[in-house]
C-alpha cells in the first residue's frame, strides 16, 4: 500500500509556517480559555495577542526572499503578500488592545471573540496568499464566518443581529455573485489557478470573449460587495451602526486590507490582460463611491454611520489606484490601504474612548467640547480626522495625491477632478466634527440622555472606568503614526512599491 | 436520440420543474420536498457523467442530513406562510425583469460559443473516480481541502457562540458532590427544651 501516489512531491510547508502557527495558536487559545474563569480573561486575552505577535515574527523572518510558491502553485509568499500580512496583523493587534475595555464593559469580555477574530487573520492571511480562485474563494469565506459572529457577538440587542443578518444575507448573494463568475472564468480558461489564466489570457483575444466579459463583470459585483463600493454599498452604514463599535472597528480596518490583497490577485494578477474591461467598470464605481460616500456622510448625525460613509468613499479611493492598472497605481492603492486602516482604527479607538460606562458615544453631540475635557483625546481625534479629510501634514494627503497621480498618468483626468472636489465636500464634515470638539461647550446633559436614549440597564450599575494604560499609549503612538508618516512617507512608500514590483 | 440522452433529458426537466416548485409552493414542507427532488435528480445526472462519488455524496449529504434537518427546523418553527408570501406579487415585476435580462445575458453569452472547447475523453473505467479523487484531494489540493475543514470548525465556533447561555437555577445532578456529602451538610441537631404541659 502506497501512502502517497507516484509523482506527488511532499509540499514545501516552509512558506506557510505562519499560518500553520496561527491555526494551531488559535486552536490553543480556543482550548486554554475554557479553564480561564471569567475574572482571568486577561490571560486569553494575552495569548491571542501572543500568537499575533509571534505570527507577525513568524512572517518577517523570511523578509526579501525571492517570491516561493508551494502546495501545487496555489500559494505563494512574495512580498506583497508580507508586507500586507504583516500590516493586518499589527493591526488586528491594535484592533484587540483597543476592544478590551469595551468588551469588558458590556459583558462581552469572552474567549470566543479572540478566537474568532485569530480565525478571521487567519482566512484574511490565506487570501493574501491565494494563487487560486479557490483559495481566494476558501479564505473569504473563513473571514467571513468569523466576521457574521462577531457582529452578531451582543447576541441580546436587537440592532446587531439585525445587522448580522444583513451581512449575512448581502455577503452571501456577494460570495454568490464571485462563485458564478469564477465559475465561467473557470469554465474558458480551464483553470483556478491564477497563473494559467494569466497565460491563456496572454494568448488568446480576451476582450471579444463575452463570456469571459461576463465572468468579469459578475467577479467584480462580488468584489464590491465586499469592498462596500457604490452600488454595492447597501450594508455598510447598517452594519457598522448595528455592530458593537469594537467589531466595527475590525470590521472597517484589516479585511479592508485583505480585500485590497483580493481584487490585486484576482484582477491584476489574473485578469491582467483585460485591464481595459475592468478599467472602465472599476472607474465608474470609484467615482460614483467617491460621490455619494461624501456627500450622504453630511446628513449623518451618528459617527458610526458617518464613518461608514467615509469608509466608501475611502474605497472609491483605493480602487482609483488599482484601476490605473500601472505598478505605482497599485503601490499607491497599497499605502492609502494600509494608511487607511491605521487611521479608521485611531478614529473607532476615539468612540470607545468616549462610551464608558456601558453607554455608547455614536452621537456627533458626544464629541462637544472634547477639547477642553480630554485635550489629548481630542488633539489625536482632530489628527485622524485631518488624516481622513487628507489634509497635510498628515498621511492622508499624501495618500490621497498619490492615488490621484496615479489616475492622472493614465488621463482619467476626469476621475481626477471628481475625486478632488468631492474630497472637498467631504472635509465638510469632518471639519465639522473638529468644530463640535474644539468651539462648542461641553453638553452638560449628554450623560442622561445617552443613557436615557440606549435604555441599558448597566449603563447605571457600572462603575466609572478610566482607560487602561496601553489604550492611551497605542492611542498616542496611532495619531503619532498618523502625523509621522504623513510628514516622511517614503519609508511606507517605497515599501509597497518594491512589494509590488517584486511581486507582479 | 441515445438511451443516454434520453435519461439526460429527463433528469434536468425534473431538475427544473422542482427548482421551480421550490420557489413557487405555498407550503414550505412541499418546497423543501420539491428541494429534495431536485438534488436527486441532479446527483443522477452527475452520475450520468460517470462522477458516481459526487452524486452519492449529494444524496448522502444533502438529501439524508441537511434536507432532514431543514425539514425538522421548518416543522419546529411556526412559520407563518402569510407574511413569507407578502409581497411576492409587488415584487414579481422587477424580479422577472432581472431575471428575463439575466437569461437573455446567459443565452447571448451561450450562443456565442465561448464554451466550446474540445470535450475532456472519459477516462478509462479501469479507474475508480473514488480513487481519483482521493488522490487529489489529499495531495494536490490537501491545503484547500485543511482550510475547508478549519471553516466548519469556525461554523461550529461561532454557531456555540452565539446560542449557548449558561442558565443559572438548572436542577442537574452532580454525582460526585452527592457522594462527597457530609453528614453535617444534611442532618442538623437542634436542642431544644421540651414543651411544659398547659
Amino acid at each position: 500500500m502506497q501512502l502517497i501516489p507516484m509523482g506527488f512531491e511532499v509540499p514545501n510547508f516552509t512558506p506557510a509556517i505562519p499560518e500553520i502557527f496561527l491555526l494551531a495558536g488559535a486552536c490553543f487559545v480556543l482550548l486554554a480559555d475554557l479553564f480561564v474563569s471569567d475574572k482571568n480573561r486577561f490571560i486569553t486575552y494575552l495569548m491571542a495577542q501572543v500568537v499575533l505577535l509571534i505570527t507577525a515574527g513568524l512572517v518577517l523572518t523570511n523578509f526579501g526572499s525571492e517570491t516561493i510558491t508551494t502546495f501545487s502553485d496555489m500559494f505563494v509568499l512574495d512580498p506583497m503578500a508580507q508586507v500586507l500580512k504583516v500590516a493586518l496583523i499589527l493591526v488586528t493587534v491594535g484592533v484587540f488592545v483597543y476592544s478590551r475595555d469595551y468588551l469588558r464593559d458590556r459583558h462581552m469580555y469572552r474567549g470566543e471573540y479572540f478566537t474568532l477574530g485569530l480565525f478571521a487573520v487567519l482566512g484574511m492571511m490565506i487570501m493574501v496568499s491565494a494563487q487560486t480562485m479557490l483559495l481566494i474563494y476558501l479564505g473569504l469565506e473563513l473571514l467571513s464566518l468569523a466576521m457574521y459572529a462577531l457582529v452578531a457577538f451582543k447576541r441580546d440587542d436587537g440592532r446587531a443581529s439585525e445587522a448580522a443578518m444583513k451581512y449575512f444575507v448581502l455577503g452571501a448573494i456577494a460570495s454568490g455573485m464571485l462563485l458564478y463568475g469564477m465559475s465561467f472564468i473557470y469554465g474558458i480558461t480551464g483553470s483556478l489557478h491564477l497563473a494559467h489564466i494569466s497565460s491563456y489570457m496572454s494568448s488568446n483575444p480576451v476582450m471579444q470573449n463575452v463570456g469571459l466579459l461576463l465572468g468579469l463583470a459578475f467577479v467584480i459585483v462580488g468584489l464590491g460587495f465586499k469592498l462596500g463600493a457604490v452600488p454595492f454599498h447597501m450594508w455598510v452604514p447598517d452594519v457598522y451602526d448595528g455592530a458593537p463599535t469594537s467589531v466595527t472597528m475590525f470590521l472597517g480596518t484589516a479585511p479592508k486590507i485583505a480585500a485590497f490583497a483580493m481584487i490585486i490577485r484576482l484582477l491584476a494578477e489574473g485578469l491582467g490582460d483585460m485591464v481595459q474591461g475592468w478599467q472602465q467598470i472599476l472607474a465608474i464605481l470609484a467615482a460614483l463611491s467617491v460621490v455619494l460616500g461624501n456627500i450622504i456622510a453630511i446628513a449623518q448625525t451618528n459617527i458610526k454611520r458617518m464613518l461608514a460613509y467615509s469608509t466608501i468613499s475611502h474605497m472609491g479611493f483605493v480602487l482609483m489606484g488599482i484601476l490605473a492598472g500601472t505598478q505605482t497605481g497599485y503601490a499607491a492603492s497599497m499605502f492609502y490601504i494600509i494608511t487607511y486602516a491605521i487611521i479608521s482604527m485611531g478614529g473607532f479607538a476615539v468612540i470607545i474612548y468616549l462610551s464608558k460606562n456601558g453607554k455608547e458615544a455614536d452621537q456627533l453631540d458626544d464629541l462637544k467640547g472634547l477639547s477642553s475635557t480630554h485635550p489629548w483625546v481630542a488633539f489625536m481625534m482632530m489628527l485622524f480626522l485631518f488624516a481622513m479629510a487628507g489634509v497635510p501634514p498628515t498621511v492622508g494627503f499624501y495618500a490621497k495625491l498619490s492615488v490621484i497621480t496615479a489616475v492622472v498618468d493614465v488621463n482619467l483626468i476626469w476621475l481626477a477632478v471628481l475625486a478632488v472636489v468631492m474630497s472637498v465636500i467631504g472635509a465638510y464634515y469632518y471639519l465639522r466634527a473638529i468644530k463640535l470638539m474644539y468651539f462648542d461647550k461641553p453638553n452638560e446633559a449628554r450623560n442622561i440622555e445617552t443613557t436615557f436614549r440606549n435604555n441599558e440597564v448597566e449603563a447605571y450599575s457600572t462603575s466609572v472606568v478610566n482607560s487602561s494604560l496601553d489604550f492611551t499609549v497605542l492611542l498616542s503612538i496611532n495619531g503619532l503614526a498618523v502625523l509621522l508618516l504623513g510628514i516622511l512617507p517614503g519609508a511606507l512608500m517605497s515599501l509597497c512599491l518594491y512589494a509590488i514590483q517584486a511581486s507582479l | 436520440m441515445t438511451f443516454q440522452l434520453f435519461v439526460f433529458f429527463l433528469f434536468s426537466a425534473v431538475t427544473l420543474l422542482s427548482a421551480v416548485a421550490v420557489v413557487t409552493m405555498r407550503n414550505p414542507i412541499y418546497a423543501a420536498l420539491f428541494l429534495i427532488l431536485a438534488f436527486f435528480s441532479s446527483a443522477a445526472t452527475w452520475v450520468l457523467l460517470e462522477a458516481e462519488f459526487l452524486g452519492v455524496v449529494l444524496v448522502l449529504v444533502y438529501v439524508g442530513a441537511v434536507m432532514v434537518l431543514f425539514l425538522f427546523v421548518i416543522m419546529m418553527l411556526d412559520i407563518q406562510i402569510d407574511t413569507l408570501r407578502e409581497g411576492f406579487i409587488r415584487y414579481l415585476p422587477v424580479g422577472l425583469m432581472v431575471a428575463i435580462a439575466m437569461a437573455v445575458e446567459l443565452i447571448l453569452v451561450m450562443k456565442s460559443g465561448v464554451f466550446n472547447r474540445d470535450i475532456p475523453e472519459p477516462s478509462p473505467l479501469s479507474v475508480s473516480n473514488t480513487e481519483s479523487l482521493g488522490e487529489v484531494l489529499y495531495t494536490e489540493y490537501v491545503f484547500p481541502f485543511e482550510i475547508a475543514a478549519i471553516i466548519l470548525v469556525v461554523a461550529i465556533i461561532a454557531a456555540i457562540v452565539l446560542t449557548h447561555r449558561r442558565r443559572k437555577g438548572v436542577k442537574k445532578q452532580d454525582p460526585s458532590k452527592q457522594v462527597r456529602v457530609r453528614r453535617e451538610d444534611r442532618v442538623r441537631l437542634v436542642k431544644m427544651k421540651s414543651e411544659e404541659k398547659q
